[in-house]
């Protein structure tokens, strides 16, 4: 796809301003959003005042300046993760602004034609577009039929139809017009296009936190007001364990270790990654084509727990294919297809087409040689129902060959005074009770035999249902075939349930209806009689060649219009939950580790005999080299673990459609046993490096 | 230990195991209004209850009334308690004479025994007259006990109803835990104690000669009726000083056996009720579960810091403080069951154990009092960390989290972590600020780390609703009696508000279907993450307390210096 952008972590102009916007975000203002890193901002300057008054009072302690140092990486670290992701999912947004140009629009106003500026159009405004004119804003096209280069937004060459009335008469802006002319009123105000939307909801400033993100940042302030109340506390029990152990008050624990002590504890990793991790589930779902209108959907996609797929598109190819050729009595197959061939030849339709397809790859023929006889083709009408062929032969006798429902066939041959066979009819009703489409052909007053159509489902659609199934996703299919043909493809398709014959009302009632059993929607979807479902459903996607109104009603679209989108939204938005979840589980697991080689190295000292070290110095299982290493260890293991879970948090965890108790069993491996152990062999292993430059 | 220290563990365990559904049946019959049993015989009585006091008992509320009636309802059961005690001199049944109550003992002892922490700062029988003992300190024994439990019935309610706007009648849940579950069962267990010899009269205190030659005074009064509730409705106020350690109270082995099953018995048998009324036996069963390896944990490192010996003294094991007729296993398993089950009775010095043993009576309190609990207390406080434990984890399924099909957003998560933060509030401002202030020290009988370990406790058995003392402190003085008192009422009220309002928040939503996309809260994998959870965010905020107490005192002990 063309959106596809180089957005590597390490291209140069995206890391360049990524570094400077760490830096602008240090403002206090915009750090207070995100309340963890706040804390660890007061830290930090509270400690580097207590460096700078060391060095005017003479006592300056370089182990201080280094947690001053470290404390300030910290947030940096934290905001250069927002800030990169911020800049990815920005390059991703531009490049698809990049399309709309600033040409001058053609406004109607009244029958006269005036030029104005693309970004001055109002909602409501008409404008005129005619082949070779960049349509210069969202909207809808209210007269004429023109066909359109969607690649800008798309990526995809193929041109495609836009037309007044019906469901494809949404236009966006930034598109080309390159046939006829149309006309189109503006659906959108100046700046509030879907891109312009989606844009918004990349940067930082404009972005709202989504619902998940607001509990989780409770809940994180809320573990820092505990830890803080732990460390605040602090000096006091020390101070009683310092007279304890006879010891002088000014030995108490000094502002730059508390603060220590307190950024170990706070949830930083995690607080720090938790807005790159939801800007970057934003841009995900770009890569795939898709803009959201709100934060909220990409979260609400991962709780959805029925689908509702529309047949056509989704679970099928589209079209129904010639599958099978059911003879006659004492007609050969081959005769059958071949006057089956004959008769499609004509006939442009996908179902006609499939016929000629099947024949030719059935018995290996090429339809060449009809221009050595005499042919006249009879096209399809309403009236007739049939198509065919009339061929001369050498005697000059005709020959009708005629193609069409059974009902058509039946007068046909009935009027040449030939007669249905008992043996067809049964064939005709078998076939349409599995779901299939019978085509009759015949030759003159013969009947030939009986063609089967039917719809293709996709293949690896059933593997896919399964893999959904074990997610707790259930499938229902939507199709307006009656209830034999609907239930067939349902069983081959291996959906869960199926809506047949499903005007747009059913499909709103269905998810009223499944709503009120507690099950979270999602749906999508084109015509404008789609949108009051995409509406009532929790997630709705409007495909991009659908109507405005579709595009409105739903909160995504899919630029690609491509039905199985669904099931990826679906897929990006658990994969963004379980990253938050998987690093606030690492996060908090971190803390034991910490705790072990703070506590210790902070209490060497206490009950201490003659100059033994004190016994709490037997918690110090990582035998770290000092004290003053060992703070220092947490210290930086905890800034650089911010930047080495940066990848993780911008792709997400690696994810596998699997049940929920696998996924939780193989994430609480990694992230919640990993989160316990990998700080005691990281501070170990940043205290042996310290220590050995010391 | 000893074979027959096994068989006393084993034969308590499977019996608590094995009555958890019986009477977890029974009261889940009782809370949803089925008839059981027991209407026969009580069932005029509550009628009798609601026409007397105009109550509708099939009328809804919101969590709002809801908490106001409770709020009411404790806060005007706390003023009487309050008067009482401080009028009692002229008052009938005070046959000792005993003079009115000290102001700041008053206001403790009604926050105590309003709150179900059962903190005494004062000794029963030189301190209270049998009218105060009778109609106010018994009477909270009970209703604070259903208290509680009306707390869990309202919060079940939330998360069993769709779409509901109302959690239930306060004063219906009262009434029906009182009458159907605490009254039975109290009159029951006392007709035992007092068949096993436990005091139960109007006598004035006797005056006997002993066989020494000297006069002693006996204490009388109303023992067995008190003691029975004390038990049950995991109160824990002794009648007599010495608690359950005193011979009036605790006479047998075998009234003492009982006395510690019924310590966790309600309890226990409220996670079956709970999963019975939300319809998966399962989801209660798993709590259980937590709740019991938590306990069986605490119970392992207690035995081991007793048999283990102390190194000072050689490989005795220390009976100093320990409850001398009944051994240690004995007194490590009351240790251990009551800080679990927020029972503050004692039947050996907490100061007196191990400093291994004794931090597990700390950290058993610290947890939030949620290995068991506190009737119902324990339960709500549980689902509390349930309710984290699912928002933290339950992400990782790729789901937003639900509990019971209930999503869990930010209102619950910011209630629930009200409900964690209020008792550590209490614990570590208050243990601050009397470690280092003089009239925090001068109570001290202790020194270094031990007398630390003294504060640090008080505090957590009043934040925890607990009420035992590690003892060695004097809690008597107007700085401990105001400080605990707060501490007591913030520790209960700071976390039913948060769960009676997450209750009403809850029962508003509708429920999600499970499927194999949801994340599983019945299974064992679940259980041990509720552990982790607990114990990281629960126990980690103590470490660095706990360090300073019972763990360097610990390891001090190693080195042979004790305190």
């Amino acid at each position: 796809m063309s959106n596809k952008q180089d957005t590597s972590l390490f291209r140069k102009d995206l890391f360049v301003q990524a570094l400077k916007d760490s830096f602008i975000k240090l403002n206090p203002a915009l750090l207070i959003k995100n309340p963890v890193i706040f804390i660890v901002g007061i830290g930090s300057v509270l400690t580097t005042i207590t460096v700078i008054s060391g060095i005017f009072s003479g006592t300056f302690s370089s182990f201080n300046f280094q947690i001053a140092v470290w404390l300030w990486f910290t947030v940096l670290f934290a905001n250069f993760s927002e800030a990169i992701a911020e800049g990815r999912g920005k390059a991703q947004a531009e490049s698809l602004k990049k399309n709309r140009t600033q040409t001058l629009a053609r406004k109607m106003v009244g029958n006269k034609e005036e030029k104005v500026a693309a970004p001055e159009l109002k909602k409501g405004d008409v404008v005129v577009c005619e082949a070779g004119d960049i349509i210069p804003s969202d909207g809808e096209v209210i007269d004429g039929i023109a066909s359109v280069d969607e690649s800008a937004i798309t990526g995809e060459s193929a041109p495609v139809i836009r037309e007044s009335g019906g469901d494809r008469s949404a236009v966006t802006g930034g598109t080309k017009v390159i046939s006829d002319c149309i006309l189109i009123r503006i659906t959108s105000e100046p700046g509030d296009t879907f891109i312009d939307r989606m844009i918004a909801l990349v940067e930082g400033a404009q972005r709202q936190k989504t619902p998940n993100e607001i509990a989780l940042s409770i809940l994180l302030s809320g573990l820092s007001i505990i830890f803080l109340l732990a460390v605040v506390t602090l000096p006091a029990f020390f101070g009683y364990s310092l007279s304890a152990s006879g010891l002088p008050q000014s030995q108490n624990l000094t502002i730059p270790v508390l603060i220590a002590l307190l950024v170990c504890l706070i949830p930083t990793t995690i607080g720090g990654l938790l807005s790159a991790i939801g800007i970057s589930g934003m841009d995900r779902l770009l890569q795939r084509n898709v803009i959201a209108t709100s934060g909220r959907a990409i979260e609400a996609a991962g709780d959805v727990d029925v689908l509702l797929l529309d047949k056509t598109g989704t679970i099928t190819l589209g079209n129904r294919m010639a599958t099978d050729f059911f003879p006659a009595d004492e007609v050969r197959e081959t005769d059958l297809a071949h006057a089956a061939q004959l008769s499609s030849l004509s006939d442009e339709t996908p179902e006609g087409r499939s016929i000629v397809i099947l024949a030719k790859e059935k018995f290996g023929w090429r339809g060449h040689d009809i221009h050595q006889k005499s042919v006249v083709f009879i096209p399809f009408t309403a009236q007739s129902k049939m198509s065919g062929v009339d061929i001369t032969d050498g005697k000059g006798i005709v020959h009708q060959i005629r193609k069409g429902s059974s009902e058509a066939i039946r007068s046909f041959v009935l009027n040449g005074n030939g007669f249905f066979p008992k043996k067809m009819e049964e064939k005709v009703s078998e076939l349409a009770r599995m779901g299939a489409t019978p085509l009759v052909v015949a030759e003159d007053n013969k009947v030939l035999g009986v063609i089967q159509l039917k719809d293709i489902v996709k293949g690896g659609i059933k593997q896919r249902f399964a893999q959904l199934r074990t997610m707790g996703i259930r499938t229902v299919m939507i199709t307006g075939d009656n209830v034999l043909t609907a239930a067939a493809i349902a069983a081959e398709a291996g959906v869960d349930d199926f809506m047949a014959e499903a005007t747009p009302e059913d499909k709103l009632m269905r998810i009223r209806e499944e709503q009120a059993n507690g099950h979270l929607v999602g749906m999508i979807g084109d015509g404008t009689n789609d949108a009051p479902a995409l509406a009532q459903a929790d997630i709705g996607i409007a495909m991009n060649s659908g109507t405005q109104a579709a595009r409105e009603a739903g909160n995504m679209v899919d630029l690609d219009s491509n039905p199985t989108k669904l099931i990826e939204v679906v897929e990006v938005g658990k994969q963004l939950l379980m990253t938050r979840g998987a690093l606030t589980t690492f996060s908090i697991a971190n803390d034991v580790a910490k705790y072990f080689a703070i506590i210790p190295a902070i209490a060497v000292f206490l009950y201490a005999k003659g100059n033994d070290v004190g016994p709490l110095s037997a918690l110090n299982v990582m035998h770290l080299g000092s004290p003053e290493s060992a703070i220092l260890s947490a210290v930086i293991f905890n800034a650089i673990i911010i930047v080495m879970l940066i990848p993780l948090a911008l792709k997400g965890v690696s994810y596998v459609p699997m049940s929920a108790n696998k996924a939780l069993i193989k994430n609480l491996f990694i992230y919640g046993l990993g989160g316990v152990i990998a700080p005691f062999a990281g501070i170990k292993l940043i205290d042996l490096i310290i220590n050995l430059f010391a | 230990m000893t074979t027959l220290d096994f068989i006393q563990i084993i034969m308590y365990f499977a019996l608590l195991i094995g009555l958890t559904p019986v009477l977890g049946n029974y009261m889940s019959r009782v809370f949803s209004g089925q008839k059981h049993f027991m209407s026969p015989v009580f069932g005029w009585l509550e009628k009798l209850i609601y026409k007397f006091s105009g109550i509708n008992p099939d009328e809804e509320t919101n969590w709002k009334t809801y908490t106001f009636s409770l709020l009411a309802f404790n806060a005007i059961g706390l003023l009487f308690v309050f008067l009482l005690q401080v009028s009692q001199s002229y008052l009938p049944l005070n046959p000792a004479q005993l003079p009115n109550v000290s102001w700041h003992s008053a206001i403790n002892t009604a926050i105590s025994f309003a709150t179900n922490t059962n903190w005494q700062g004062y000794s029963g029988e030189t301190t209270m007259s049998y009218l105060v003992q009778m109609m106010g300190l018994t009477v909270q024994n009970f209703v604070s006990a259903a208290t509680g439990i009306a707390v869990l019935l309202a919060l079940i309610k939330g998360l069993s109803r769709r779409s509901s706007a109302t959690i239930g009648n306060f004063w219906t849940d009262l009434t029906r835990s009182t009458i159907y579950v605490l009254l039975p069962m109290a009159i029951l267990f006392s007709i035992v104690l007092v068949g096993q010899g436990v005091i139960q009269n109007f006598h004035s205190y006797q005056t006997v000669h002993t066989l020494q030659g000297t006069e002693q005074v006996l204490p009388m009064g109303p023992a067995a009726s008190q003691i029975a509730i004390k038990q049950i409705g995991t109160n824990g106020g002794g009648y007599f000083n010495a608690n359950s350690a005193h011979p009036f109270e605790n006479p047998t082995p075998f009234s003492n056996f009982l006395e510690m099953l019924t310590i966790l018995l309600i309890p226990a048998a409220l996670t079956y009720t709970y999963g019975k009324m939300v319809g998966s036996v399962r989801q209660g069963w798993t709590i259980f579960s937590v709740m019991l390896i938590l306990l069986l944990t605490g119970l392992a490192i207690s035995l081991y810091g007793e048999y283990s010996g102390n190194p000072v003294f050689g490989q005795l094991h220390l009976m100093e403080g320990k409850e001398t007729r009944f051994g240690i296993t004995n007194s490590v398993l009351w240790s251990t069951t009551t800080t679990a089950a927020s029972n503050g009775s004692v039947i050996s010095m907490h100061d007196s154990l191990s400093p291994l043993a004794g931090m597990v009576a700390m950290i058993n309190i610290m947890l939030g009092e949620v290995i068991f609990g506190g009737v119902g207390a324990g339960l709500y406080g549980m689902i509390i960390f349930v309710i984290l434990t699912v928002f933290i984890a339950g992400l990782m399924v790729g789901r937003s989290p639900e509990y019971l099909g209930k999503k869990v957003e930010a209102f619950e998560v910011q209630m629930s972590i009200i409900a964690v933060l209020a008792p550590s509030l209490v614990i570590l401002l208050f243990t601050a600020w009397a470690a280092v202030s003089p009239y925090g020290l001068s109570s001290l009988n202790n020194q270094g780390p031990h007398g630390f370990s003294e504060i640090l406790y008080a505090y957590s058995s009043a934040a925890g609703n607990n009420g035992s003392a590690f003892a060695g402190l004097n809690a008597n003085t107007v700085f401990y009696n105001l400080t605990l008192g707060i501490g007591m009422l913030i520790g209960r009220f700071g976390i039913i508000i948060p769960v009676l309002a997450i209750a009403g928040n809850m029962a508003r939503k509708n429920i999600t279907p499970s499927s194999s996309g949801t994340f599983r809260t019945d299974n064992g994998l679940f259980s041990g993450l509720l552990i982790a959870v607990i114990l990281i965010v629960g126990g980690l905020t103590f470490f660095p307390a706990l360090s300073l107490g019972p763990i360097v005192e610990h390891l001090l002990l190693n080195h042979g210096i004790t305190f």
